[in-house]
């Protein structure tokens, strides 16, 4: 350890200003803070301490996402494999087909088998992101002095668990691409911006290419297998359709077809609750989309002629559960940038996002998911609602005297 | 009375004339910096808008349309082509009232509009709803949920961008896309963000 800290402390200079690599000062810090506690001091009067920075924060994040990560690519290689038992298929054809012959087989009783599929799907979107986003991120930090920031990391995996698993590859690149500089870096960098990165990446590539993933047709990584998402399930079919194609505690679980990440609520709520539990989430708007959501249901339970549209009997509990509601409740719309910052404010980012849930899958017939709009739409309105509950706080205290 | 309460829906969300159709995008954009600003334009707009449409609703259903003056003994004439000229003609009489009216008794927000009050005549957000309300046809109840629904669509766009730019004034964006740049660039993820009731179908 010691060595390796000597070896960084003899290669500082290089790195500042007026060295012979001055421009890439920013790499050279995030590897330094990265592995060793950055000895900076406060400077000025008024300081808090506190053990954990935005690089560890961020770290954290990145953790509480691994449970849904892993469940992902074992249930995407479940999915497939099962499908491929039914077709009567041996293996799937491609590079990635040769890569999961050379490890494993497909066999979906095989938690190993399926692992191996889910990963041969998974990792490249993931590598694709990490890297093409990187390559932005490392580039801005260069060009414009800001500090290359953990944040990134965080957008790619959120990005990548979001995607359908048979997305192209050029596709992710392009997304992560727009998210990032778009979404994020032309405004400064983590912190400035006002969308979260991952999901206006996503939302892009959601508008560019409707046909590749509408949300509609069942993400299994299998061709020529197609069926649908319990969310499209239940707005045409309705709700007995829907339970007779599974049980609640199967989707709470997770074993449906889906987003990668987005299936199993059991193993997001391990890392969510992690997430609130270390304050990192913020609990109010965690509990703000949940009561946003339960009432609005209930008024649409209540008002809603199922006959007309099977999407009104939907309950409560089951929204909760199917399509990407849970990943985005934990991850998406907890992103303290992009979320409102005052605590009155809180609550109501929270109640507008699980209004703007439900009212997206019940009444818009073109999008059977609404979890990744209904946060961008609510982002949008984030420092709006701070605006007006600073004002409200001024006005209180001006009457108070 | 529920198609209404659905076209008023429609028109603030799912067409807005801001963010769906990108009307009225000169005062968008100018006067979207301070919350209080763009709070003042919106009702300032939702005002003209809710008075202007309806009104030219009357003005198109009984002189201008095709045999409109039937009521008095001209069911001959067709006056539609002074369409344009006369829709242009009631918005600015009424941004002079308008204007007028705010100025003695409104004088902060009459101050805090400035020239773009009177910019407003010539808002293509304002001429759009009543281009819109002819092309489809709306009854005079109509034009009028229509009018204020429209009014209220952009009021509330331009009230959230102005929330996003004041947030942005601690934003460090680069210095070619400083200023109209970058703001363009938000009203184009914000328009993103609206799609999201594309395809409603009220």
């Amino acid at each position: 350890m010691k060595l390796l800290r000597n070896m960084f402390d003899s290669l500082e200079p290089h790195f500042h200003k007026g060295g012979k690599l001055e421009s890439w000062y920013s790499l050279y810090e995030a590897v330094d803070t990265g592995l060793f506690q950055p000895n900076d001091v406060t400077k000025t009067t008024a300081h808090v301490r506190d053990g954990i920075d935005l690089k560890r924060v961020m770290i954290t994040v990145w953790m509480c996402v691994f449970p849904a990560m892993f469940y992902g690519m074992y249930n995407l290689g479940w999915q497939a494999n099962t499908a491929l038992a039914t077709m009567d298929v041996a293996s799937i054809e491609g590079w990635r087909g040769a890569l999961i012959g050379l490890l494993a087989g497909h066999d979906a009783g095989s938690i190993w088998d399926n692992l191996i599929f889910g990963a041969a799907f998974f990792v490249p979107i993931y590598m694709t992101v990490f890297i093409v986003g990187g390559f932005w991120e490392v580039l801005f930090a260069m060009k414009r002095g800001h500090e290359i920031n953990e944040g990134f990391f965080v957008t790619s995996i959120l990005f990548a668990l979001i995607c359908p698993p048979d997305l192209p590859l050029w596709q992710a690149a392009l997304g992560i691409s727009f998210g990032v500089v778009l979404g994020k870096e032309v405004f400064g960098g983590t912190g400035k911006n006002f969308l979260n990165p991952a999901l206006a990446g996503r939302a892009f590539l959601f508008f560019a290419f409707p046909s590749y993933m509408s949300g509609d047709a069942v993400w299994t990584a299998v061709d020529g297998y197609t069926g649908a998402t319990a969310l499209s399930v239940a707005a045409q079919q309705g709700m007995d359709v829907l339970t007779q194609q599974m049980t609640w505690m199967d989707a709470f679980i997770g074993k449906i077809p889906g987003s990668i990440g987005e299936t199993s609520t059991i193993a997001i709520l391990i890392g969510g609750l992690i997430l609130v539990g270390s304050s990192i989430a913020s609990y109010r708007i965690v509990v703000g989309v949940v009561l946003g959501t339960i009432v609005t249901t209930m008024v649409y339970n209540h008002f809603g002629n199922p006959e007309t549209n099977p999407m009104f009997a939907m309950p409560f509990w089951w929204h909760f559960v199917l399509g990407g509601y849970a990943f985005g409740l934990f991850f998406m719309a907890t992103d303290p940038v992009s979320a409102s910052m005052t605590n009155a404010g809180k609550w109501w980012f929270g109640a507008l996002i699980g209004f703007m849930v439900i009212t997206i899958r019940v009444v818009n017939p073109a999008f059977p998911e609404g979890m990744m709009l209904a946060i961008l739409f609510a982002n949008l309105f984030a420092p709006l609602i701070d605006h007006f509950v600073v004002q409200s706080n001024i006005k209180r205290r001006l009457a108070r005297g | 009375m529920e198609e209404l309460i659905s076209l008023f829906v429609r028109s603030i969300f799912i067409q807005n004339m801001a963010l769906a159709f990108f009307l009225g995008m000169c005062t968008f954009l100018a006067l979207s910096k301070k919350v209080e600003a763009a709070i003042g334009l919106g009702i300032a707009v939702i005002v003209v808008q809710a008075v202007t449409v309806p009104i030219n609703n009357l003005l198109y259903t009984y002189v201008l349309s095709n045999g409109a003056l039937a009521w008095a003994g001209l069911p001959e004439v067709d006056l539609s082509f002074l369409g344009l000229i006369s829709y242009i003609g009631v918005i600015a009489a009424l941004v002079q009232i308008l204007e007028m009216f705010l100025d003695k008794y409104v004088p902060s927000l009459y101050n805090a509009l400035g020239v773009f009050l009177p910019l407003i005549t010539v808002n293509c957000a304002i001429m759009g709803g009543s281009l819109l309300m002819v092309e489809r046809d709306y009854d005079f109840s109509e034009s009028v949920v229509f009018g204020v629904g429209s009014g209220v669509g952009w009021a509330l766009a331009i009230t959230a961008l102005a929330g996003i730019r004041e947030k942005m004034k601690y934003s460090d964006v680069p210095d070619g896309l400083q200023g109209l740049g970058i703001t363009f660039i938000t009203v184009g993820l914000m328009s993103l963000g609206f799609m999201s009731f594309g395809g409603i179908d009220l």
